[in-house]
């Protein structure tokens, strides 16, 4: 409807009758009083002193409490109308807010009705101050919160239950995380070992894994891997790669062949439209006679090379070059290559997850890379298989949020001799 | 830890002066002195501070068992104390803070060389048994988590970074409206359960250092026979019922409160 009536445009020119009637509906509102304006105003209005004394109170929120105007102004306080835990919020929130802001809107409160009911309201107050700045008044407007109050309820369990959910399926993953690891890594004589796995995310499963493990005639397997993906359906693949490794070691434990059996498992469960794959390197250690030592055959299909830091403080990348992701191709190729590892030499093994980690140190979300985990080996050689994963795991922490992506760090080392045995 | 950055320590006034400590209570934060702190500024060192999970204080310094119970505030408020070495203070504590400086004096009154106690409740709960009367029922607190619960949702975890996270920016922060009383809701109900489910009352006793008790006329939170009963307990404290109403005098009677507490330190210096 166009009230103005005085814009002059031929639109509103509508025939006598209309025009009259509209004419009429204006003038009613005109001649609405302020007084009634605000007495029936379709939501709740009071005055209040500074010290909460009801000064003035509306109609319409008297008719929702059931009070007599006489009974609230000059003798009780805003404060007196709500519920005894509204009576504590608006004491120790509210009324400080509105002291510094001068406002404080829309704070949900209940008030109580003379019935014994409890009336959900949103409450917007400002203060009035006069002409020298000092607070004189608080004017206070109530709106009737009932709807709206159940709806935040339905949306307050609705997130409890969320935050209950989440927290049961952080509970879930890292219980799933735990049993794709081995709980401690086997004792291996004459040999020094540690792992570490850095969890990314806590509401996701990631699929990275490891092991270390006695095979017959005193030699030994280990592996360490990364599945493609997260969640749930990456944990099935892990757990099927794992105690396919675990077998395949068994059967035939030439590190090509177990590879090459792995791969052969997961083009069978994972053919068609759901393929799943993995990089892995996985090694065989022997024992080289009196001398201590080991001697390493590593496979690797697909996996960032390991790094051999040597007892006197250089480093080398153990390449394995073109070797493909298992699981992909029916006939993988698959890279050796055999290093030996001396008294104080470490052999470490690691997953993507830290070299594609962001680093938040330097802003731009440049990867941390190849190049710069091998300057960090190069800075760390010679070392122990547990001051090496400490400090992956300090790295690993410098990145913050920085890493998308799980890691899984195995490191072996060849103790040196102490100094007795050298004697 | 750093606890200044921790507990966002201010210190302001009068370099040398007589220090006052002013610690806030359960809902808002250091702001609550705002209009205290210049009229204490020309005579006094004044240090302000948020508690942990108040205000800009350091959310990641806080956790639910450190800050289950009045201890670990108390034992912030001597952390405090010990960083800034300033040597011996008056505690202004309002509201809940008053017994932390009642535990914090009984623990360590050398550091103190006087409470302010402002409209303090050793125990909010009645307990008809002693005949106490803390004004409020155990359901009447269940129903102030209610209402705390109420306004969760207009709590965002969004907004806590930026509340945070702008320490070189403060006025990012007050720009936010209703920001210095936004809590982070876990939070704000387990501080809600410290103080008002906690009971002081036994602890009163051991205070020692000299003691003023300045309770509101018409407290909706503390009535007056608790100020009453507080200085009874405490030997030798002295108990003024101000003008101001409400809990907040602070606030609502800067210029009362701030005359109080320098009356005080003069007080205990003579």
């Amino acid at each position: 409807m166009n009230i103005s009536g005085e814009t002059g445009s031929g639109d509103h020119r509508a025939p006598g009758k209309q025009a009259g009637t509209e004419h009429a509906a204006f003038s009613a509102l005109l001649e609405d009083s302020a007084e009634d304006l605000y007495e029936h105003a379709p939501c709740g209005y009071l005055s209040t002193l500074m010290d909460g004394t009801i000064a003035k109170i509306n109609t319409t929120l008297l008719d929702w409490l059931g009070h007599e105007r006489g009974d609230l102004v000059g003798r009780r306080t805003f404060s007196d109308l709500l519920t005894v835990g509204g009576r504590l919020y608006h004491e120790t929130h509210f009324a400080p807010l509105l002291r510094i802001q001068g406002e404080v809107s829309g704070i949900a409160l209940e008030l109580r009705t003379t019935d014994g009911g409890r009336l959900p309201v949103l409450v917007t107050s400002t203060v009035k101050t006069g002409d020298d700045g000092r607070p004189l008044l608080i004017r206070t407007t109530v709106f009737d919160a009932r709807d709206r109050r159940a709806y935040e309820t339905e949306l307050l369990r609705a997130r409890r239950q969320a935050e209950r959910e989440r927290e049961e399926l952080m509970r879930l993953n890292a219980t799933l995380q735990q049993t794709l690891l081995p709980p401690t890594l086997v004792n291996v004589p004459g040999l020094d070992v540690a792992a570490y796995y850095h969890v990314a995310s806590t509401d996701m499963v990631g699929g990275d894994f490891y092991d270390l493990f006695p095979l017959s005639a005193g030699t030994w397997g280990l592996f360490l891997g990364d599945v493609c993906g997260k969640g749930a359906a990456a944990a099935a693949v892990t757990s099927l790669a794992r105690y396919t490794l675990r077998a395949a070691a068994v059967y035939d434990p030439d590190p090509a062949a177990v590879l090459s059996n792995l791969n052969t498992v997961l083009n069978h469960e994972y053919n068609g439209h759901d393929p799943r794959f993995c990089t892995v390197v996985f090694g065989l250690l022997t024992p080289e006679g009196e001398h201590g030592g080991f001697r390493i055959t590593l496979a690797s299909g697909g996996h960032p090379p390991a790094l051999l830091l040597h007892a006197d403080g250089s480093v080398d990348q153990v390449d394995t070059p073109g070797g493909q992701l298992i699981g992909v191709l029916p006939d993988a190729h698959i890279a050796t290559a055999t290093v030996h590892l001396a008294a104080g030499d470490t052999l470490l093994l690691y997953t993507d997850g830290l070299t594609e980690a962001r680093q938040a140190r330097t802003g731009d979300g440049d990867r941390y890379g190849d190049e710069a985990l091998l300057h960090f080996a190069r800075a760390l050689a010679p070392t122990t298989a547990s001051d090496a994963v400490a400090a992956i795991r300090d790295l690993l922490d410098t990145f913050g949020t920085g890493i998308d992506d799980d890691t899984a760090v195995l490191a072996i080392n060849v103790p040196r001799p102490t100094n007795e045995e050298q004697q | 830890m750093d606890v200044r950055s921790r507990n966002r320590v201010t210190v302001t006034g009068r370099s040398g002066g007589p220090v006052v400590v002013l610690a806030h209570g359960f809902g808002c934060d250091q702001h609550l002195w705002r209009l205290v702190v210049p009229l204490l500024e020309r005579d006094f060192t004044v240090v302000l501070f948020d508690h942990v999970g108040a205000g800009r204080s350091d959310l990641s310094a806080w956790s639910p068992e450190r800050y289950s119970t009045l201890d670990g505030y108390t034992e912030d408020v001597l952390e405090i104390c010990r960083e800034l070495d300033l040597g011996p203070v008056t505690f202004v504590g309002h509201s809940v803070s008053a017994m932390m400086g009642v535990l914090a004096a009984a623990r360590e009154p050398k550091a103190f060389t006087g409470l302010v106690l402002l409209a303090p409740s050793p125990c909010f709960v009645d307990d008809p048994a002693n005949g106490y009367r803390g004004g409020f029922s155990a359901e009447d607190i269940d129903e102030l988590l209610g209402s705390l619960d109420a306004n969760y949702l207009g709590w965002s975890g969004a907004m806590a970074p930026v509340i945070m996270g702008n320490p070189e920016r403060p006025e990012l922060g007050e720009e936010l409206t209703n920001s210095f009383c936004r809590t982070d809701p876990d939070i704000a109900r387990s501080f809600a359960r410290v103080t008002f489910l906690s009971d002081n009352r036994e602890d009163l006793a051991d205070v020692t250092v000299p003691t003023l008790v300045a309770q509101c006329s018409r407290d909706a939170i503390a009535p007056p026979e608790v100020g009453e009963f507080v200085r009874s307990r405490i030997r030798g404290s002295r108990l003024v019922t101000l003008n101001a109403t409400g809990h907040c005098p602070q606030l609502a009677a800067p210029e009362e409160t701030a005359a109080a507490i320098t009356d005080f330190v003069g007080a205990t210096r003579r």
